[in-house]
């Protein structure tokens, strides 16, 4: 196996843990592995963002403008969006490394068996989409990618028209602009939404109020990145 | 009905191979110019023995091929990931190739408006390479100590082929030499459009008859250039990675070509082929001002693994430093790694008092920039990693490898790094001093090359 990463040789370390169980594959080296930071320590309990309070100032405001009937229950982010990250998932989205998402695997799988195991199981996976459009030019779609990671039933329910790329626009427009998503179906169970990154929450509470709507009784969401 | 493109699509894409989406051209134009077969569809991964290639960069490793549920095609296939950064090459979308008229570049008869001279050995080697580009030879190894003038050295062999209409493609693997040579030779040849390509670059398309690319921009040429000189053949990654060499061999004129590779230190494999009299050489042994190549000096550090794991210039450094010959010259110091380069940089300005320390590593921001104020001798001291090895000129300098036996610092990294000192006619010496903690291999050979060099110059 060659790392996901810079395609070093990973020569698995003999030890006592996996002479006994055998431990899966790694597919990032150790040297790319340390570079990830795995989000830790105190944090916002709604949006996974460092805090010293439980509710951040973010989530406060995000409060005042639902009128305290936020769409989303809480979202939970694996990582810190570092130089490292910044890189990774540029590869990975923009320039379409499909393959180097399964590294993010181990990571998003944990922190869902950690973080939501309270949930009931039939919860259903829903990704952010992307827009015809932006599908032709990639290939694939990342959330749909990392939704399949998780143990749970994957429908892609939401579609969206073609606009700008979140990343291109500011905080301020992002939140003002119109809901991009559409739904057809109706849901009565609830749904983990999953993303890449979380940065404003305002492409997670369009889907999630949509989802709301059509009868969803609750919204979680698990992303890749805190921004 | 026959079809004419305007000249702009032919000079625009003849010689290049493209995915669809690096062709700007609307549908209906483009399948067009595909029935008329001007673009001829080229599979993109090929099976070969078991083995799958990458048509763009040549690349077989299994490792760097990942499949993809592809939503195009609704079929799980393979794409290519060893050069995904210049657009990802998908088994279900071809490589177009220019397959139409080809360009008439014109002729240009007294392109070169440099008037400076010459001097001997630069003449010989000049006389030697316009001869190559007359007489069509395949390839030519031009070996020029560090400071030998090689650039000077091209501009009649330039001048030569423009004036036959050819085409020009001036490759290295440093997009900061790139950004050198651009207004150098933009300024040699100043009636002609030269374009300089590396990734970030303003000219794109590279539809002009003289180009100065870095080797990866190659990738996107196939059977495009009558002359490619290859500069700094030996350097990182060039040597190295196979693919820039596949590229760099696609992009010349399949019917007749003349390859140009220069270097200062030639690996192995190349003086071998030399010594076999299977590659052409000529050899420039002495720099353009005529004074030998400051032969580096060893100095040796006990604590020298400690001084670095603590981020600490080495106790003889300081000692030297006090010492200096020449204190107004500038310092170049040299470190293994950029962690060390950042952390010594901050050491340094307490230790010597002067907040003229600066570092500059690959992922700093402001290179391009430090290395201008270095030039103009607004920063004192800089503390680099290999990146300032080679192809970059400053003129009054004494330079400083710390922990010269480290694994970097191969041999040809040496001589290139003591080939820094001493490039100006004014000042042509200048201190190379090694620290180490321990002669390896490398820096033994780096000093005998660079005193057989000065040999055969004719010093003693």
């Amino acid at each position: 196996m060659n790392c996901l990463w810079c395609d070093a040789e990973i020569i698995p370390e003999a030890n006592w843990e996996n002479l006994l169980i055998l431990s899966k594959p790694k597919n990032l080296c150790s040297d790319c592995e340390k570079e990830f930071s795995v989000l830790e320590g105190k944090r916002c309990r709604k949006c996974s963002r460092k805090s010293e309070e439980s509710l951040c100032q973010d989530c406060k405001r995000w409060n005042e403008l639902c009128d305290n009937d936020d769409p989303l229950v809480l979202n939970f982010s694996v990582f810190h969006y570092n130089e490292q990250m910044q890189d990774m998932i540029s590869r990975w989205k923009y320039r379409g490394d499909y393959c180097l998402g399964n590294s993010f695997k181990r990571y998003y799988t944990k922190a869902f068996d950690q973080e939501f195991s309270y949930l009931p199981k039939d919860i259903i996976a829903v990704p952010i989409p992307l827009s015809n459009e932006r599908m032709k030019e990639r290939g694939f779609n990342q959330s749909l990618q990392l939704a399949r990671f998780l143990p749970l039933k994957t429908c892609e329910l939401l579609t969206r028209e073609h606009g700008e790329k979140q990343s291109k626009k500011t905080r301020k427009e992002r939140i003002s602009t119109l809901n991009p998503f559409k739904i057809t179906k109706t849901i009565n169970k609830p749904v983990i939404l999953t993303d890449d990154i979380y940065t404003t929450g305002s492409t997670l509470r369009h889907a999630a109020s949509l989802l709301k709507e059509k009868g969803c009784p609750a919204i979680y969401a698990l992303t890749l990145v805190r921004g | 009905m026959p079809y004419n493109p305007d000249k702009e699509i032919i000079s625009h894409y003849s010689g290049k191979l493209l995915l669809r989406r690096e062709i700007p051209i609307d549908e209906a134009t483009f399948k067009q110019l595909l029935h008329n077969s001007f673009f001829t569809p080229r599979s993109s991964i090929n099976k070969k023995f078991h083995q799958y290639q990458c048509q763009r960069c040549g690349n077989y490793k299994r490792s760097l091929f990942g499949s993809i549920p592809c939503n195009k095609c609704d079929k799980t296939h393979l794409y290519c990931r060893k050069c995904i950064e210049m657009g990802r090459v998908m088994e279900c979308e071809p490589l177009y190739e220019w397959t139409g008229p080809k360009v008439e570049w014109p002729a240009h008869k007294n392109a070169c408006t440099w008037n400076g001279e010459l001097t001997e050995a630069q003449q010989k080697a000049a006389d030697r390479i316009t001869e190559a580009i007359f007489n069509k030879e395949k390839e030519l190894l031009v070996w020029a100590v560090c400071g030998a003038g090689k650039t000077e050295m091209l501009f009649p062999g330039i001048a030569e082929s423009l004036k036959r209409g050819k085409r020009i493609c001036i490759a290295t693997p440093r997009t900061d030499v790139v950004r050198e040579l651009l207004p150098r030779l933009r300024e040699a040849f100043s009636g002609i459009y030269i374009q300089g390509l590396y990734g970030g670059s303003r000219d794109m398309d590279g539809a002009a008859q003289f180009v100065i690319a870095t080797t990866h921009q190659l990738l996107r040429f196939k059977n495009a250039f009558d002359v490619i000189i290859i500069d700094e053949i030996d350097a990182f990654p060039y040597h190295a990675d196979k693919s820039l060499s596949y590229a760099a061999n696609r992009s010349k004129r399949e019917d007749s070509n003349t390859t140009i590779y220069l270097t200062a230190t030639p690996r192995q494999k190349h003086q071998l082929q030399i010594a076999r009299k299977k590659l052409q050489h000529i050899f420039v042994p002495s720099r353009f001002h005529g004074y030998p190549l400051p032969v580096p000096a060893f100095h040796m550090c006990n604590s020298l693994q400690k001084d670095m794991k603590s981020f600490q210039p080495p106790k003889s450094f300081l000692k030297w430093y006090t010492h200096r010959k020449t204190p107004e010259h500038q310092l170049l110091i040299f470190v293994p790694s950029i962690i060390l380069a950042e952390n010594l940089c901050k050491n340094l300005r307490q230790i010597l008092q002067d907040d003229n320390v600066v570092a500059v590593h690959a992922s700093d921001s402001n290179r391009e920039e430090k290395i201008q104020q270095f030039r103009n001798k607004k920063i004192r001291v800089l503390v680099t990693t290999t990146i300032l090895e080679r192809g970059v000129t400053f003129p009054a300098v004494d330079v400083v490898v710390f922990d010269a036996g480290h694994s970097v610092f191969d041999e040809a990294a040496l001589v290139q790094i003591a080939g820094r000192a001493g490039r100006s006619p004014k000042d042509p010496t200048g201190e190379v001093v090694f620290f180490h903690n321990g002669k390896t291999e490398a820096m033994v050979q780096a000093v005998r090359s660079i005193k057989t060099m000065n040999k055969r110059g004719g010093f003693r």
